[in-house]
């Protein structure tokens, strides 16, 4: 049950987002859409998904004193191969990510995954680790756009959601994207503190 | 000249890199606990920035357009700054033991800072079409990795100033040190709204 585990605890206590509070540079970036944020959410699981299974793989050929140098070059190939399916079968949202999709490779989730867990683990953990922590960075984002979205925009998907809705603009502008945070992980701390 | 002053407002204001870009969010909240690392910090991302930039357009201007290779940037990019910032650490440290001292720390930090990267991916961006190399690219390319350097400077210190007083302020157990910096960063960047649309 190890493997239900490791899968588990990226969405739950060890979300990146909200519990280890990683990568915040794109969640806040390119939140200010649903559609949006499914993007980014498919792009980071797969790059983690394939640079977990290489590194774990490698973990007894990598050189200890050249890890990062090694696990930096092995994430830069998978975000190039998933800028390029991008910029080739949905040119939209490749455009709507901008400078944000080659920006994968400093995210800090894959390369505190890589550090932390794909080097010292076998290949089907990383695998599940990376499935799990990639869901849970994907269901960060899609909250934190629903409410940018919803509350910013009265829509969500791109649908109008009520009839005389006046959107609160400052939402989907930049100031939104930090208080939507700042407020949410606030709230996950209170949960964590009445918890006890 | 219209020109140059344009990119600097922009990166400095209107587009600053951490409240309007999100890029170096990291480094704003670990760093600005205290104005006197924050400063060190600032000033040394605004060399690695300007140092960035002179390299990545080089590379990019002479090796990735002409040999047909512009899929490979990221790579590229990514290896020349950590090169780069290992460079600069080991340099630092054998010039200046001081200066090692004062941000010696923070630079293995800034290898993974999206700041960096960004300005190096933007500038490739912004002033090149294609394969096409837009006019005074080189000059603006330096102009704007500076400048965001500063713009990161300038909302760090700023950051910093304002957790000193927020140790003494009577902040909800929930909200303290984290969330409350996003809190204070977004009014902040509402503060910044006010130079969008600013033209010259």
């Amino acid at each position: 049950m190890k493997i239900w585990k490791e899968f588990k605890k990226g969405i739950t206590i060890q979300n990146p987002t909200f519990g280890l509070i990683l990568g915040l540079c794109p969640t806040l970036a390119i939140s200010t859409s649903i559609i949006n944020a499914i993007g980014m959410g498919i792009s980071a699981t797969f790059v983690l998904l394939g640079s977990n299974i290489i590194i774990s793989s490698l973990r007894r050929i990598i050189p200890q004193e050249i890890r990062i140098p090694c696990y930096i070059v092995i994430i830069a190939t998978f975000v190039t191969i998933t800028e390029l399916i991008m910029k080739a079968y949905s040119p939209g949202l490749s455009k709507a990510l901008g400078i944000y999709v080659p920006l994968i490779v400093v995210n800090c989730i894959i390369m505190a995954r890589a550090e932390a867990f794909a080097s010292k683990n076998g290949v089907i953990y990383s695998i599940f680790d990376a499935l799990g922590m990639g869901i849970g960075f994907t269901i960060a984002l899609i909250i934190i756009a629903s409410i940018r979205e919803i509350f910013g925009q009265g829509t969500i998907l791109g649908i109008p959601l009520f009839k005389n809705f006046e959107p609160v603009l400052i939402l989907i502008l930049s100031p939104g994207a930090l208080l939507t945070i700042g407020l949410l992980i606030g709230l996950t701390n209170w949960l964590k503190l009445h918890k006890k | 000249m219209a020109q140059y002053l344009m990119i600097i407002i922009s990166a400095v204001f209107i587009n600053n890199f951490i409240l309007s870009r999100f890029l170096g969010l990291c480094p704003f909240i670990g760093v600005s606990k205290e104005t006197k690392p924050a400063l060190s910090m600032g000033l040394a991302v605004t060399f690695v920035m300007t140092g960035a930039s002179l390299i990545t357009w080089l590379i990019y201007r002479f090796i990735l357009i002409p040999y047909n290779l512009i899929y490979l940037r990221t790579i590229t990019f990514i290896l020349v700054i950590a090169t780069f910032v290992q460079l600069v650490e080991i340099f630092i440290h054998k010039v200046s033991p001081g200066l090692f001292r004062a941000f010696g720390i923070y630079l293995p930090l800034i290898t993974t800072n999206c700041a960096v990267l960004g300005v190096a991916l933007l500038n490739s961006e912004m002033f090149f079409r294609e394969r096409e190399v837009l006019a005074n690219s080189f000059s603006f390319s330096l102009l704007q990795g500076f400048f965001s350097g500063i713009g990161f400077t300038l909302a760090i210190l700023l950051m910093s100033g304002i957790r000193e007083r927020l140790e003494f302020a009577e902040v909800p157990q929930a909200l303290k040190n984290i969330p409350i910096a996003f809190i204070v960063a977004s009014l902040m960047s509402i503060a910044f709204l006010g130079f969008s649309g600013f033209k010259l």
